[in-house]
């Protein structure tokens, strides 16, 4: 049953590869922004199956604070590109 | 009891498997697709499913953690929507237009007239100094 979680690490590893691709090739500045805003969703989803892997609970509450901070900090970056900060 | 257990392995198991094939397949979409709209709406939608399903799958596997999980599951399914919708109004103000040929855009006409007060009232808060 536990190759069912190696596989979900695996392929959520090789979408945030994809999505870090995105972020160093990205013509314009809002599609990076777009490509961190997909990373930091990949990292809280990895965050909370490897807290589930190594049975540790403190990793429920970093993927939580993690993702208030992305969060804010998308806003802000869309808020400078719109140049209404 | 014991079966209940299997059951919830079971069904949380299914919803990680899931919820990491949809990730996989929105950060497929944010590499591969043409346009600025397109990867977004790619790695919005599957990203916030995938991500929901996973977290989902993992308070059924262990179901202490469970209150905490569905916080972190609300908070995502708001914050990713506005997160989205602030991106997509940034880049079409900032000028980035759709790459297929479109057939109806109202947002452009509204972007336009507001954009014209803006600078007519900068004009008569310029003529008043």
């Amino acid at each position: 049953m536990n190759i069912v979680i190696y596989i979900a690490i695996v392929l959520i590893s090789i979408g945030s590869f994809l999505a870090f691709m995105r972020f160093v090739k990205g013509p314009t500045a809002a599609d990076r922004a777009i490509a961190l805003d997909t990373l930091s969703v990949i990292g809280i989803a990895g965050l909370v199956l490897l807290g589930y892997l190594f049975q540790r609970y403190i990793y429920i509450d970093l993927a939580l604070v993690y993702a208030v901070l992305g969060f804010i900090g998308i806003i802000v970056i869309a808020r400078y590109i719109e140049k209404s900060l | 009891m014991d079966t209940l257990n299997n059951i919830l392995e079971f069904v949380g198991l299914f919803f990680v498997l899931l919820g990491s094939i949809f990730l996989f397949l929105g950060a497929l979409g944010i590499y591969r697709m043409p346009d600025l709209y397109n990867r977004l709406q790619a790695g919005t939608k599957a990203s916030t499913l995938g991500a929901m399903s996973v977290v989902l799958g993992v308070g059924l596997l262990q179901p202490d953690w469970l209150i905490k999980l569905i916080v972190i599951i609300l908070f995502i399914g708001i914050s990713n929507p506005l997160s989205s919708h602030a991106l997509a109004r940034a880049s079409y103000r900032q000028g980035i237009r759709p790459f297929f040929k479109k057939k109806m855009d109202d947002y452009e006409k509204e972007v336009e007239s507001e954009q014209k007060w803006k600078v007519e009232s900068d004009k008569v808060e310029s003529g008043k100094r």
